[in-house]
């Protein structure tokens, strides 16, 4: 019988969630296969029938407390179509869209100061203890203190808009509830030229780390696939509403323009018995072929331009480092992730001096609908949520598909090549090795309470299994 | 008409006519005792026994008991208030009152009683979590029993302002409930008018108005501009 040695990272650190890492070695203690698990309870998609449409934005942000936003406007969207709100008012819309620049801004920049940069500024093998945001501080306190702030001023766009900096309930059924206050206005004005400024300095970061690392980042867990965003008609990249773009590894559009209340016909989900998130792909592309990734990277990827010009001159660049072709670095993401933040808080300033922000119309109904599909760019990535309602307006069908779960099988493949490449016929795993697996399951941002609707504490663990399927390490930390 | 007289609540000296409940008299003189059961324009009928109080060292409902001449009542004692603690707790334990996904949020007063007495925990208390479908059949009004405490301000408003009888309590024990006149809420003559179906009538969430949740933002709703009570008279503050 083959030596057998398990190995176990529990929990996965500085994610959203709790999930599993396995790794199945053969016989000659050589990586077979790497699974991420995500193991919650799935619930959200079962306990939300029966209850009454206008309260679904706000029962189903629960799903998370990191951006919540995103699924509040999503099933807001949803549920305009419930209401036969098909345009809303220049108040509402605009209000909503504040307020989710406000929230990619805080969750991306909450990634990449809180959960990643510890990596990228001390190294991946470096002191466990101090690789985390207090160590970042230590080191490097004005760095810390300008994430910290940065995400601050997200979450007070998040409140001026929402009501609340978690879990607010502005946005209902058909537009929102309240405008923006002169006075609302002007605090977040005080801060805005601020945050542009260090914004470009994140964004500075994350281009020079990617340049400075391009051998190591054009290699660790970088590997061809399909790219999905929505992007607005002319192809610039839209966060909040637009048409599905999918392109391939070569950059060739796979649909585009699509309605995305069609997105049935586009893509399907697959099960397999080892999780509880599901497996989408491009239905003619096949799950083999079809399926793709979502988030910050597929966005730059499949958006021909972004409306803001700094964060247009960043996605130029951005774009050049691979001549124009999709790029398909994994950690590529966190390029991307900051120069979205430089785009939306270029965004926040010009919404901030809009008045349309001030007007009185918020709400507008039309002829009721008995099914509601919305879909918005998340941080993470491209998040879709679909309902039925019944004429007494109570929820009889509700379907999530989460950010994280697109991005399901890039992580399985991210995970299992750095696996392979890192542990390998190695006769012992070190935390330097394994924290290479977070590593890369960070750079996707994943956020695996969202991607399994659960509710509670989530720590994420890693497995190593023999050839005869036994555990033989484990890691915890 | 009969002279007025004087009576003691927690050392103040309350002015009180003939007949009058020691809630009446003290909302009159400006004073508060906590309700849930008991609201403007309705009957009391003592059942929440949030307003208990200790009358010459006896406990009585100060909705329903009527003031004497003389009597030492107390009310904001840690005894009392630890009474009232308890009986709000479990009004908690025994529906299912999520309050970050109830639209009656900021404008329920079982919240708000519950953030006046500091309940900011669950309890030793299990939760008994029933299962209590939701009634939606009415075109304009729901009916979600998840939330109802009991107090049956819906039943005494149907009966005795609207002249309907729409609601009524059913079942014993912990099986009572808040039924309806017939199947549903559709087979009954209940009219959004009604003032059943007023929001200030349901001191929670449990008659809602359909479509309009949501509608007033965090920050403007009602208890986020006052704490209950805070002008002597609980709902209208």
């Amino acid at each position: 019988m083959a030596k057998t040695r398990v190995i176990e990272i529990d929990p996965l650190t500085r994610v959203e969630g709790h999930g599993k890492v396995t790794i199945h070695l053969d016989e000659n203690n050589n990586v077979d296969e790497a699974r991420l698990h995500i193991v919650e309870f799935r619930g959200f998609e079962r306990f939300i029938l029966g209850r009454l449409y206008w309260e679904v934005p706000v029962i189903v942000q629960r799903l998370c407390g990191i951006c919540p936003v995103s699924h509040h406007l999503a099933a807001s969207k949803a549920m305009d179509m419930i209401v036969g709100a098909d345009t809303l008012t220049p108040t509402a819309e605009k209000m909503r869209r504040l307020m989710h620049y406000g929230q990619i801004m805080q969750s991306n920049v909450l990634h990449f100061f809180h959960l990643s940069s510890p990596d990228l500024l001390f190294g991946f093998g470096d002191d466990v203890g101090k690789r985390n945001i207090f160590g970042v501080i230590q080191e490097n306190p004005e760095l810390a203190m300008k994430g910290i702030r940065m995400r601050k001023f997200g979450q007070q766009v998040i409140e001026a808009t929402a009501g609340k900096r978690i879990h607010g309930t502005s946005a209902v059924p058909g537009g929102i509830n309240k405008n923006l206050s002169i006075a609302e206005r002007d605090k977040l004005l005080q801060d805005v030229d601020q945050m542009i400024v260090w914004a470009q300095e994140a964004e500075n970061i994350a281009r020079d780390y990617t340049h400075e690392h391009l051998p190591h980042v054009s290699k660790f867990a970088a590997f061809n696939s399909n790219h999905m965003s929505l992007v607005r008609g002319d192809g610039a990249l839209d966060l909040y509403h637009g048409r599905l773009r999918a392109i391939d590894a070569g950059g060739n559009i796979i649909f585009d323009q699509v309605d995305y209340r069609d997105f049935n016909d586009y893509l399907m989900e697959e099960v397999r018995s080892w999780s509880y998130m599901k497996f989408p792909f491009i239905k003619r592309r096949g799950p083999l072929d079809g399926w793709y990734r979502v988030g910050p990277l597929s966005r730059m990827n499949t958006a021909g331009f972004i409306d803001t010009p700094l964060a247009d001159e960043a996605h130029q660049a951005f774009r050049q480092l691979t001549n124009g072709l999709p790029n398909q670095m994994s950690l590529a993401y966190h390029w991307a992730r900051m120069i979205e933040v430089l785009h939306c808080v270029e965004k926040i300033k010009s919404l901030l001096h809009d008045q349309d922000l001030q007007g009185e119309e918020l709400l507008v109904r039309g002829e009721r609908r008995e099914e509601g599909i919305g879909v918005i760019e998340a941080p993470r990535g491209t998040l879709f949520h679909h309902y039925r309602v019944d004429e007494n307006d109570q929820v009889t069908f509700c379907n999530l598909i989460v950010s994280t779960t697109n991005n399901n099988e890039a992580m399985n493949r991210a995970i299992s090549r750095v696996a392979k490449e890192h542990l390998s016929g190695q006769p012992k795993i070190t935390e330097p090795m394994l924290n290479q697996i977070e590593v890369v399951v960070r750079a996707y941002d994943p956020c695996l309470s969202c991607a399994t609707h659960a509710l509670g504490q989530m720590p994420l663990v890693v497995e190593v299994y023999d050839a005869e399927g036994t555990v033989v390490d484990r890691k915890s930390s | 008409m009969a002279e007025k007289f004087t009576f003691s609540l927690d050392g103040q000296e309350i002015t009180a006519e003939p007949g009058q409940s020691i809630m009446k008299a003290a909302d009159a003189a400006g004073v508060y005792i906590p309700r849930l059961c008991d609201t403007e324009g309705l009957k009391p009928q003592g059942s929440c026994r949030v307003c208990v109080v200790k009358m010459n060292g006896r406990t009585v409902a100060a909705c329903t008991q009527p003031a004497r001449a003389d009597a030492i009542v107390e009310s904001e004692t840690p005894e009392i208030m630890g009474y009232r603690r308890d009986l709000v707790r479990m009004l908690f334990h025994e529906g299912n009152h999520l309050c970050p996904i109830c639209e009656a949020s900021g404008r329920c007063e079982l919240q708000a009683m519950a953030y006046r007495l500091g309940i900011t925990q669950s309890t030793k208390y299990p939760y008994l979590q029933p299962v209590r479908p939701v009634d939606a059949s009415h075109p304009d009004i729901v009916l979600d029993t998840n939330r109802c405490i009991l107090c049956g301000r819906c039943i005494r408003a149907s009966r005795d302002i609207d002249g309907k009888n729409v609601f009524e309590y059913v079942g014993r024990g912990v099986h009572k409930k808040v039924g309806v006149n017939g199947d549903s809420l559709a087979d009954t003559d209940v009219s959004i008018d009604d003032r059943a179906i007023n929001l200030e009538t349901c001191p929670v969430g449990c008659i809602i108005q359909k479509g309009r949740g949501f509608f007033t933002p965090i920050g403007e709703r009602q208890f986020d501009l006052a704490p209950i009570g805070s002008n002597g008279k609980g709902r209208k503050a």
